[in-house]
């Protein structure tokens, strides 16, 4: 087949600048550093591939990693459930459906760092509504000093910030869904649970591929909530990869090997991703 | 472009990578591929193996490199292989 005009091709060239200065040169400069030693502008030397040796062989960034994956496990665990669950209990018509919908928004308008500022307020035990009531059930719960309080506090507190994203675009995926299907199930009396096994789940597999890939990106890359509210601790216990390179980068300025870290994170990032995508989109392929 | 702090093999890995993708347009605009299956799990399109041949190739050198004393070459030499493997029968 011969391609008679491509000349569409460059209405792509903007966003091929716009994400060349923001990522795609970041990112060159990133590996560019990450073969060298850096001590200032003009004073560098080349390395090889040392730094990648070093974090590579590092038990922290191990830790840190261990981690990571857990909480990305947890979080993607309880979240996207939770968000089918709440997108299937949502109002669909009246006022209740716009309230609901600005209420289940409210979550996702809050900065990051004050998220973590509510939480950790709401969570003391002298101060916090949470942490007051707890220990006055008998339940002893401080999250500054015990490792399991300080996981379930970053744990829900991700899951309150944002589990709405995940119901809305869950919601917006069953709202497209056409009256049709629920005509051809009640016909069949299909079950409530038929109905969301074989109509509501398929038709929402294109959003919550889009949930999970958004939601597994932004829990791997958290920072400013558990570093707002546990400041990584107790010890390391919540500490995660962004904090423990930022802690490289910025407190002991080692650009070098935050700079390898950063690209091994990255390859991360971008094989989980993958791997979602590709298993979630293969069915659709084989058909 | 001082401030990118280049190397000369930081230079020539990303300029045989703008290459590649170069080539692989050109390829892909003389004779458009059709997706296909082979011994990887999925039907692939040539993109689609490239993107896998790099990744892994990445991962090998992660590995070559974190676990063992071995040459980052080994691991560049592996890759190739690979690469070629993934892009002829994946």
């Amino acid at each position: 087949m011969k391609v008679q005009n491509n000349k569409a091709w460059w209405l792509v060239l903007p966003v091929f600048l716009l994400v060349a200065f923001s990522a795609i040169v970041p990112m060159m400069t990133v590996v560019n550093y990450s073969v060298q030693d850096i001590f200032d502008h003009s004073t560098r030397y080349f390395v090889g591939v040392d730094w990648y040796k070093q974090v590579l062989q590092d038990t922290r960034l191990h830790d840190s990693l261990l981690r990571q994956f857990i909480f990305s496990g947890c979080v993607l665990l309880i979240e996207i459930p939770l968000g089918i669950a709440i997108a299937l209990c949502m109002p669909t018509k009246g006022r209740m459906a716009s309230l609901v919908l600005i209420v289940m928004a409210i979550p996702l308008l809050i900065p990051w760092n004050v998220v973590g500022t509510i939480w950790q307020i709401f969570g003391r035990a002298d101060i916090g509504l949470m942490g007051w009531t707890l220990n006055e059930l008998g339940i002893a719960y401080n999250y500054a000093s015990d490792t399991g309080d300080a996981w379930v506090t970053v744990l829900i507190m991700d899951v309150w910030h944002w589990t709405s994203l995940v119901a809305l675009l869950c919601y917006s995926g069953l709202r497209a869904i056409p009256d049709v299907y629920y005509q051809a199930a009640r016909i069949d009396r299909a079950s409530a649970w038929a109905v969301f096994r074989h109509i509501q789940l398929p038709k929402l597999k294109s959003v919550l591929l889009i949930a999970v890939m958004l939601r597994f990106m932004d829990s791997f890359m958290i920072y400013t909530e558990p570093f707002v509210l546990t400041g990584g601790g107790p010890g390391n216990a919540t500490t995660f990869l962004s904090q423990t390179l930022t802690q490289m980068a910025i407190g002991q300025f080692d650009l070098g090997p935050a700079a390898a870290f950063s690209l091994v994170y990255f390859l991360i990032i971008l094989l989980v991703s993958w791997l979602f995508y590709t298993a979630m989109t293969h069915n659709d392929k084989t058909r | 472009m001082d401030w990118m702090a280049w190397t000369l093999p930081t230079a020539l890995f990303f300029g045989a990578i703008a290459t590649i993708l170069a080539g692989m347009t050109v390829w892909e605009l003389r004779s458009p591929c059709i997706e296909r299956k082979g011994f990887l799990p999925i039907s692939t399109t040539r993109g689609d193996r490239l993107f896998i041949g790099l990744l892994g190739s990445a991962y090998l050198h992660l590995l070559v490199v974190g676990t063992t004393d071995w040459s980052v070459w080994i691991a560049s030499v592996l890759s190739l292989f690979w690469l070629f493997a993934v892009m002829r029968w994946g």
